[in-house]
């Protein structure tokens, strides 16, 4: 077990080092000039060709890919081209928002996905699983900015339930997080389904309906736990899913997250932020798949780590 | 009256051999019912990169900057006239090359100290050192000594000199008429020292200077406070006890939140979708201020590239795109344009009526140069609405002419990156990117965008059209600084500008009107809200009726 924990955690640290190259070329060979960006319209050549100096910039890149690696084993992540702050205190200062909306997520997710997975189980076949099944189809595939500015319009314009945007109360959490999470929601209502539909075949649901226990407390008590576990492990992989969602969700509702943070960043060519927030979300992915391994076989002890 | 105007006016009371303004020879008049106290909400889609003024340069951070720093010039509010700031009073030598500002007593940093010459130059030093990566250090060209600053070999400007606490004397190498515009920059604000190497780098995040607001809280990512400085040196100012900033909110959400009373001024103005709607509805219209702005939109001709090498093919473009119905797709949100400048900067030509909307005459001309079947070409814009739909507007009217264009939609900086790239981008549509005045002055929009020094790799001006005899009428006019000759230099630019026509380089297309949304407890003259230097609002001046 431990030993396939260390070849993990090596494994993850050559992906995050593969993506760090990957995300630097891509700045590296992107035509748009971050200089440029700094510089704005009324600077001089020579205040441009200076900016380049001081930054580093007219180095070739093997040199800058270098140093930005030196500087990041050394904990240093760099400063912002355009705030000149430390990306560091500027990811640590939007991280915290982004946990929050994550967490908010899978608690929606969880909750809408599981309650209508058991319904349409148990209903299978009927008008009321069809339906259910066809929603879920539609939220797997619906774009979240669309989502996100219909929940904003009916529930906060029009009935003014929740704030319009913003942050800092548990209501303004609502309508992001249900955005972030209706689609996880479509995959693990089906899911839930399948995995119902099958543990509700099989031999023990069928005994404890036939000791003459009531159909509530066998889905309660026998059927649903046994077949959520499956559907645990998969929470992890949905970190890396909601890290491509909280770049859209966050612009929409105005959350304060890293999200934002990087689209900002990538609008004005700002290297270091763009380097840092993809950074920290493969460090995200990477970590959730790895929890989503460790933790399966706890829950199916079938299953072996090797 | 216009800025040239007035400081005729001023000057004609000069003193001796040297031009002098006296302050408080002209200055705003206070507004009768204005009530202090109060706290206002402003939004912003983007967050506030840096309130460093000698780093700070975009839509967001320059009139906050604005309220909480000071230099030794200023404007007066709601109007492109200048007058003395943190100097009270200045002197210009008759040769036009020494300017000696004599600074106000008593005022102080937000800190407690008091300002003095000194501080003066420390912050020109540091603007201009290249350490400070600033992107303004080039409008500080003309002082002496700013060559050994840009090169590294000097870390002080020889031409800044402290005379005493009070008075500090600034030698340019050059008469240049635009240097009090430039001494009004934000980049020119005064900072003091000891702050600026307590933060370091962070600076920009914990600002102190001499301003009617500082800043009091920052949480980043969500909103900055600033609140009033009850020392600040205009007696009575500022109304306002506090601003708050909210960002990353969107236009949409902000202008939802407007109607709701949540928020007084959206800072990203009325969202395009949204226009026609806010302008039907009586009540909402009434919150909306209309006003100019320092903004022309305009089709780059690339004079480096075929056909457009041909000034007969460029005349022909000029007449065949049609102004007014691209005015219309943008819910008539501008005027159309005829020249390079707007109309509300000094040096405009009122009665030149630019090329005039006739596809017919247009398809002739391409036929005599050459070009009977058209030609085929690229037009680059930027990705973001209403820009590509105004590129197709352009590419039919271009079709109806026999040239075919392909539309080019890219992410802003890349657009930038072609046109600055030479023979790359033959025509750009300047939309998200246009020229807004850094000033108030013709001489800016010259230099980086149709003048030879802005014409090279990495340069701004895409039509990369370089002509060395109006680069050097230009610098002829800006070597005019005696105030009484002002109509002359203004005379001067607005031939620079009629000769552009000539060669049109340019289609200039709109001149884009500024509106910005309040909420109806919102008090203070309507041009506050179209200030053409403080944008959004002027934060001092404006306050709350409730």
């Amino acid at each position: 077990m431990l030993a396939y924990v260390f070849r993990r955690l090596v494994q993850s640290a050559l992906i995050l080092l593969g993506v760090s190259f990957i995300t630097f070329l891509l700045l590296y060979v992107l035509p748009a000039d971050p200089v440029r960006q700094i510089a704005g319209r009324s600077a001089t050549p020579e205040t441009v060709e200076n900016i380049r100096r001081q930054l580093g910039l007219d180095q070739p890149f093997v040199v800058q890919y270098g140093r930005y690696l030196a500087g990041l084993f050394q904990g240093d992540m760099g400063r912002s081209y355009l705030q000149k702050t430390e990306v560091a205190a500027l990811i640590m200062a939007r991280l915290p928002a982004t946990l929050l909306l994550m967490l908010g997520a899978i608690v929606a997710e969880l909750a809408i996905g599981l309650s209508l997975g058991v319904l349409a189980a148990v209903r299978r076949g009927g008008a009321l699983d069809q339906s259910l099944m066809i929603t879920s189809f539609v939220a797997v595939s619906a774009p979240q900015f669309v989502v996100g500015l219909l929940l904003l319009y009916v529930f906060a314009v029009k009935l003014g339930w929740f704030p319009i945007g913003g942050y800092g109360h548990a209501s303004n959490l609502v309508l992001p997080a249900m955005t972030l999470g209706i689609m996880g929601s479509g995959w693990y209502s089906r899911m839930m389904r399948s995995s119902m539909i099958d543990v509700l075949r099989s031999d023990y649901i069928r005994t404890a309906r036939a000791k003459g226990l009531g159909r509530a407390r066998v889905l309660a008590l026998h059927a649903m736990p046994n077949a959520i576990l499956p559907i645990i492990a998969m929470i992890g992989i949905d970190i890396g899913i909601f890290m491509s969602g909280i770049v859209v969700v966050e612009s929409v509702f105005g959350w304060p997250g890293i999200g934002q943070l990087a689209w900002q960043a990538i609008q004005r060519v700002d290297i270091p932020i763009i380097m840092g927030v993809t950074l920290v979300s493969a460090c995200a992915i990477v970590l959730g798949n790895l929890l989503a391994d460790l933790v399966t076989p706890f829950i199916d002890p079938r299953i072996k780590l090797r | 009256m216009s800025l040239m105007n007035k400081l005729l006016a001023t000057s004609a009371l000069a003193v001796s051999l040297s031009f002098a303004s006296l302050a408080a020879a002209q200055d705003y008049t206070p507004d009768p019912n204005a009530k202090p106290g109060g706290n206002i909400v402003i939004t912003y889609k983007d967050d506030v990169a840096t309130l460093d003024p000698a780093i700070g340069y975009d839509w967001q951070n320059w009139s906050m900057i604005k309220s909480i720093f000071d230099g030794l010039m200023d404007y007066v509010p709601g109007t492109t006239e200048l007058r003395p700031g943190l100097a009270e009073s200045y002197e210009i030598s008759p040769d036009g090359k020494t300017y000696t500002f004599h600074l106000r007593k008593g005022v102080k940093f937000h800190n407690g100290r008091e300002m003095t010459a000194e501080d003066v130059k420390y912050s020109l030093d540091r603007v201009t050192t290249p350490a400070t990566q600033s992107p303004g250090a080039g409008f500080f060209g003309s002082i002496a000594g700013y060559d050994a600053m840009a090169d590294g070999s000097a870390t002080s400007l020889s031409g800044v000199t402290v005379l005493d606490p009070a008075t500090v004397k600034i030698e340019l190498s050059r008469p240049d008429a635009t240097f009090l515009h430039v001494m009004a920059l934000n980049f020119s604000s005064v900072v003091p020292k000891e702050e600026v190497e307590k933060w370091g780098a962070d600076f920009g995040k914990h600002p102190v200077g001499t301003g009617a607001f500082k800043l009091s809280d920052w949480t980043i990512g969500q909103k900055l406070l600033l609140t009033k400085n009850a020392d600040y040196w205009r007696a009575g100012l500022p109304y306002l006890d506090s601003v708050t900033f909210e960002v990353g909110q969107e236009p949409i959400v902000a202008l939802l939140r407007l109607q709701k009373g949540e928020v007084d001024i959206p800072g990203d103005g009325i969202p395009p979708a949204k226009f026609t709607e806010v302008m039907n509805n009586p009540d909402e219209k009434k919150q909306v201020v209309v006003g100019g702005q320092l903004q022309t939109g305009y089709i780059t001709l690339n004079v480096e590239m075929k056909p457009f090498d041909n000034v007969e093919v460029r005349r022909a473009i000029n007449m065949a795109i049609n102004k007014d119905r691209i005015v219309q797709m943008i819910n008539g949100r501008a005027t159309p344009a005829t020249q390079p400048l707007p109309p509300s900067m000094p040096g405009y030509t009122k009665d030149y009526t630019g090329y005039a909307f006739d596809p017919a005459k247009a398809k002739a001309m391409l036929a005599e140069a050459g070009y009977p079947d058209g030609f085929q070409t690229q037009l680059y814009v930027m990705n973001t609405d209403p820009n590509p739909r105004i590129a197709q507007a352009i590419q039919q009217d271009l079709a109806a002419i026999g040239v075919k264009a392909e539309i080019k939609a890219l992410a802003q900086a890349n657009v930038i990156e072609a046109g600055g790239t030479p023979k790359t981008a033959p025509m750009i549509w300047s939309g998200g990117m246009a020229w807004i005045a850094d000033f108030p002055d013709p001489s800016n929009f010259y230099g980086p965008i149709l003048g030879c020094a802005g014409a090279v790799e990495g340069g701004w001006n895409w039509s990369w059209y370089c002509n060395k005899d109006l680069d050097a009428e230009a610098a002829k006019a800006d070597s005019i600084v005696d105030p009484a000759k002002q109509d002359e230099r203004l005379a001067l630019w607005s031939d620079v500008y009629m000769k552009i026509m000539q060669d049109a380089p340019w289609v200039p297309v709109f001149n884009e009107n500024r509106y910005t949304m309040k909420s109806a407890r919102m008090g203070g003259s309507d041009d506050l809200y179209v200030d053409p230097v403080s944008i959004p609002v002027n934060y001092d001046y404006v306050y709350v009726t409730e």
